[in-house]
């Protein structure tokens, strides 16, 4: 009887000390929230979480203020930025996974180990040299800095994810196929992507979410507001005001973070699992 | 004879088919290949040869040997300093943000009903990164009337003037990084999982304590995860350059200056290309020598189940 009661309070106590650590992780999450609806006067000097009087207007002022451009505009750029980032990501470290995974041919370790030594290839290490190439190519201020990358499997991350996945995969399915006279193309659409989904769909989210919040790369590539993302709108609209009105900071940043909290809960058991089975770095 | 020479004609031409589809095999890498050569390879090395030049975007870079070096290392008042900065911003944030992780998963690694929902909610920091959003958030709270200000007065505490001095300003950084240890957590939890609960039986079965399994069993065996999460953080903290950007701006009087803020304003501030590379090329050298060195000590605490596997 004793113990038991024990257990109860041992149980009681996990609990609590899991609400404690929770509410005090997401504590900031939330008075964001609530702070988007607040004045100046009522976000400094005060520890009230809720707002006097809930009002969009820190909303309604900061979607349009930033120089002619609404965000509208920005979301839209980060979008035409982040969906086909990740699409060619996802495509061209697929096909390269394959390759990897599934043929034998000269200096493949070799070359894969160079693959896995660019994974902790420092990105501030090769950014100089980026920026003169594209320069040179007349790609600054466009989006092809982040597509070209994308598109050539430079997101050793992804290219490392799906071999391991691929190699879960039994080779006798690509065997069988080829035996019926499945060209090895086809044999990789047809047979191993349906079955590499949920890591083709994992790899998509990680890359959504890190070029979506990603600052440094447009911060250096794209340098006219018409073409600004997010996250460096932010920024502008920050600085573009002599008097911040920090609830209407508050108000664009959550408006941000708004699309990722929400595929996030769209979409968790990939994010979770994504990272649990590759060790991806959140 | 007769069969072996039955069993050669059968295995040819299968021989030869696998043969001509694995060379198709660079068909589908050569992405990456052309990638590699050109966007990681090239820029690489292109790197270390600017860092010799005196390139500023404007001129044709003339080769002036280790001058940037030189300067860097004994006429520059902020390289020491931010390497300092650096160093430091990545002994705070690494060894913390992986404790807490480790010290959660271990917590959270039991039969408690609603896990799934605990994992999503305690993730959940994880998602913002480096974002701007998120530093803007961390930049109102920590002000000398914010929030947490507010709360310490709530509480009778003394104010802190978080973003303000040069003691503090460091550490309110570090803690926007340590706060988003979800992933790693999460990574830990899986690998929790993973320990094989008849080493645990064969334990107790020995009469060993409950501390003696988590230090002999429990953490051995996720040695090998901590291990890749240390180097993976330690390579993106020596590199930080959001938080420190956007929060404070390297101030106050340079005290959250990292590496990385430094060769941004070098090289795309004052399009000091060459002077920016060889500070790039610090952090890279400064990048390997952790790398190796945490290489070096894992024969000593990281536990491999199948030797080589990799």
């Amino acid at each position: 009887m004793i113990s038991r009661g024990r257990k109860i309070t041992n149980k009681v106590f996990q609990y609590l000390i899991i609400a404690i650590v929770g509410v005090m992780l997401l504590y900031p999450i939330i008075w964001m929230f609530f702070a988007t609806f607040k004045t100046n006067k009522e976000i400094f000097g005060s520890v009230a979480l809720l707002p006097q009087i809930f009002s969009l207007d820190n909303y309604i002022s900061g979607w349009t203020s930033s120089g002619g451009m609404s965000y509208t505009d920005f979301f839209r750029n980060t979008f035409i930025l982040t969906i086909p980032n990740t699409l060619l990501t996802v495509c061209s470290s697929s096909i390269v996974a394959y390759g990897f995974a599934r043929f034998r041919f000269k200096f493949k370790s070799t070359l894969f180990g160079l693959l896995i030594a660019t994974l902790m290839l420092p990105s501030s290490v090769i950014i100089i040299p980026r920026y003169i190439l594209f320069n040179s190519f007349g790609w600054v201020n466009t989006y092809l800095p982040f597509y070209v990358p994308s598109a050539l499997a430079c997101h050793p991350f992804f290219v490392f994810m799906l071999v391991q996945f691929l190699r879960g995969i039994p080779k006798e399915l690509d065997e069988s196929a080829s035996m019926d006279g499945c060209g090895s193309f086809r044999t990789f659409v047809q047979i191993l992507v349906p079955l590499m989904k949920p890591a083709l769909f994992s790899a998509g989210l990680f890359q959504f979410l890190w070029t979506y919040n990603d600052y440094f790369g447009p911060l250096i590539f794209v340098n006219s507001v018409k073409k600004y993302p997010i996250s460096l709108a932010l920024r502008l609209s920050l600085d573009s005001e002599s008097v911040v009105i920090w609830g209407k900071i508050m108000a664009l940043a959550f408006i941000a973070v708004l699309p990722v909290m929400i595929l996030f809960f769209l979409a968790q058991k990939y994010f979770v699992e994504g990272i649990a089975t590759t060790g991806l770095k959140g | 004879m007769t069969a072996s020479v039955s069993g050669k004609k059968k295995a040819s031409p299968q021989v030869a088919f696998w043969k001509i589809r694995d060379n198709h095999g660079y068909l589908y890498i050569l992405p990456w290949l052309i990638g590699f050569a050109v966007l990681q390879f090239y820029p690489f090395i292109a790197s270390l040869f600017y860092s010799f030049t005196d390139y500023t975007v404007t001129n044709t870079p003339s080769f002036i040997g280790l001058e940037n070096y030189i300067k860097l290392f004994t006429t520059d008042p902020e390289f020491w300093n931010s390497l300092k900065v650096t160093l430091l911003y990545t002994i705070y944030t690494v060894p913390c943000k992986l404790a807490v992780a480790l010290f959660v998963a271990v917590f959270l690694n039991r039969s408690i009903v609603g896990i799934n929902l605990i994992r999503t909610l305690y993730y959940i920091p994880s998602l913002f990164g480096g974002s701007v959003a998120i530093s803007l958030l961390w930049r109102v709270m920590f002000m000398d009337e914010g929030i947490i200000n507010s709360l310490l007065g709530t509480f009778g505490l003394p104010m802190v003037q978080w973003l303000g001095s040069t003691s503090t300003a460091l550490p309110t950084i570090c803690m926007l990084e340590i706060w988003q240890f979800g992933s790693s957590m999460v990574m830990f939890l899986a690998a929790l999982k993973q320990v094989p609960q008849s080493l645990y039986e064969a334990a107790a079965i020995d009469g060993a304590s409950k501390a003696a399994c988590f230090f002999k069993i429990t953490i051995p065996s996720i040695t090998p995860i901590i291990f890749f999460t240390t180097i993976m953080q330690t390579i993106s903290a020596l590199q930080n350059f959001t938080s420190a950007f956007v929060i404070t701006n390297g101030g106050p009087l340079k005290s959250t200056y990292v590496l990385g803020l430094k060769l941004y304003r070098d090289g795309f501030g004052f399009f000091k290309m060459g002077y920016a590379s060889a500070t790039s090329w610090v952090i890279f050298v400064l990048i390997m020598a952790v790398t190796l060195l945490l290489f070096r000590s894992s024969s000593a605490w990281v536990y491999y189940e199948d030797e080589g596997q990799f």
